[in-house]
């Protein structure tokens, strides 16, 4: 243990407050420009994917239903790390160069489809049949019993799964950074690589990550809240 | 109005309704009873193929089903809407108020505007009581009232015969009179009606015919009074005096 490198010294505490002020913008134009966007994009697409993932996989249709478990399957059982390598620096070795950034949207919305496909799809699967059955009996297809009926009530169900998923999701796009993003964390590397105060720089990335963290959180409540309004408290009976 | 022939509907190896067939005239109002699991609610459910009989041809208003072929999805969505459904759980839409439960239907499947389809369930919501609860959602509606929105919900419709599947079984005693009186208004007005009860005395009241179904089959049916007072079979008998009425 070399203790004397804890020793937190009036000239350190200086230089820290300099590193503070010169990379806490770096850091939060990463944020804004990368790691918030790259989030926002990645999960949109990633919850059409998941519908339509969610979709197929209760459909009576048993092709559908195969391919739907097996994207689930390779993309829950490999790690989200290789499947950016994959994308970033195994394609081009077969002709497909794609930039970091749609590499990231890609792999991103590829691994929140098959996630939230199960948030949804247990959704779906908790209303109730007579739901359905209610919706049929009125004249509706399947397409209006789904869109009119059983999604709105659904999306009620799965919103505070989907929200741990958006969370988890803007903490993952930091593995962003190993496929040259200059996103939030990269931003962390190299100002790190820098001044080579490590502890600092990293602890201050954290914080910009707890910083969206809370703020969704935030958001999260809201949104539950509203949903609850226009839902009713309790499905009554049915 | 009704015609059902040689109606069959199986679950796995369980055969639930076997080769029913039955006549039901427009305008006349029919009492389906019978022992739990003898069929009745799966007979009214295979009237708007809610359950897929396994053969048979349904026919109402002229349309016609025919289930010893290959049945469309198209012509099945055509030939519900020729009827309206009421279930025992009432199955109100939860995220809509009493008045987005009755328009629903309207914009969605009939393609009226939204403004047209208001007025429509404001006549229907105060035909059965309900003008001052249009705006609640069913959790702030009592059972009783939550099945009269179901009624309006599927008279929104049109439809040209009304099932109801026991539609009061889930109600509370002191709640059963309000959704009754609904139904006898409408049996006054001329629907035609098929309804699985066990409220006798609504069948003594209202029925034109009383259905008495067993084991898939169709045991014994008449007028309320014969079948009540003077009923010929052993098994009707039985059910009966377990009712106690």
């Amino acid at each position: 243990m070399y203790l004397n490198t804890i020793a937190l010294s009036p000239e350190r505490l200086q230089r820290f407050q300099e590193i503070a002020s010169t990379s806490i913008g770096p850091l939060i134009e990463g944020a804004i420009k990368y790691t918030i966007p790259l989030a926002i994009i990645a999960f949109s697409i990633g919850l059409i994917i998941a519908i339509f993932t969610a979709l197929a996989r209760i459909s009576s249709n048993k092709f559908l239903r195969a391919i739907a478990r097996i994207y689930v399957s390779i993309i829950r059982g490999t790690p989200l790390l290789v499947q950016l390598f994959i994308i970033f620096y195994g394609l081009p070795t077969i002709g497909i160069t794609i930039d970091p950034f749609p590499s990231a949207v890609i792999g991103f919305s590829l691994n929140v489809g098959a996630y939230a496909s199960e948030i949804i799809r247990a959704a779906i699967l908790s209303i109730p049949k007579g739901q359905w059955e209610a919706a049929y009996s009125i004249g509706m297809n399947y397409s209006q019993a789904l869109r009119k009926i059983v999604l709105p009530q659904a999306a009620r169900v799965s919103v505070p799964p989907l929200s741990n998923s958006f969370i988890g999701l803007v903490k993952d796009t930091s593995l962003a950074a190993t496929i040259l993003v200059a996103e939030t964390f990269r931003r962390a590397q190299e100002i790190a690589s820098m001044n080579y105060e490590f502890l600092f720089v990293y602890v201050m990335a954290a914080l910009v990550y707890w910083v969206i963290c809370f703020i969704l959180s935030i958001i999260q409540g809201r949104i539950e809240i509203r949903l609850d309004r226009v839902v009713g408290k309790t499905g009554g009976l049915s | 109005m009704i015609s059902i022939q040689g109606l069959k509907k199986s679950f796995g190896s369980q055969e639930v309704i076997k080769n029913v067939d039955l006549e039901i005239e427009q305008g006349k109002v029919v009492v389906i009873i019978g022992p739990s699991g003898s069929g009745k609610s799966t007979l009214l459910r295979c009237l708007n193929v809610l359950e897929t009989p396994n053969g048979g041809v349904l026919s109402i208003d002229g349309q016609k089903l025919d289930f010893n072929s290959a049945v469309s999805k198209k012509s099945i969505s055509a030939f519900r809407r020729l009827t309206g459904m009421v279930f025992q759980g009432y199955n109100l839409f939860p995220h809509l108020t009493t008045t987005g439960n009755v328009t629903e239907g309207l914009t969605t499947v009939k393609g009226l505007s939204h403004k047209e389809a208001v007025k429509k369930a404001e006549l229907l919501l105060d035909k059965v009581g309900l003008a001052d609860h249009k705006d609640k959602y069913p959790f702030q509606l009592s059972g009783g009232q939550q099945q009269r929105v179901a009624i309006a919900r599927a008279l929104a419709m049109d439809p040209k015969v009304m099932l109801f599947d026991e539609p009061t079984s889930a109600l509370d005693p002191e709640l059963v009179g309000e959704v009754l009186r609904v139904m006898k208004d409408l049996a006054h007005e001329g629907m035609t009606m098929a309804v699985v009860t066990h409220e006798m005395r609504f069948a003594k009241e209202v029925a034109d015919e009383v259905i008495f179904i067993d084991e898939g089959v169709i045991v014994e049916r008449g007028a309320p009074a014969e079948i009540f007072n003077h009923p010929k079979h052993e098994r009707t008998k039985k059910f009966l005096s377990l009712l106690q009425v």
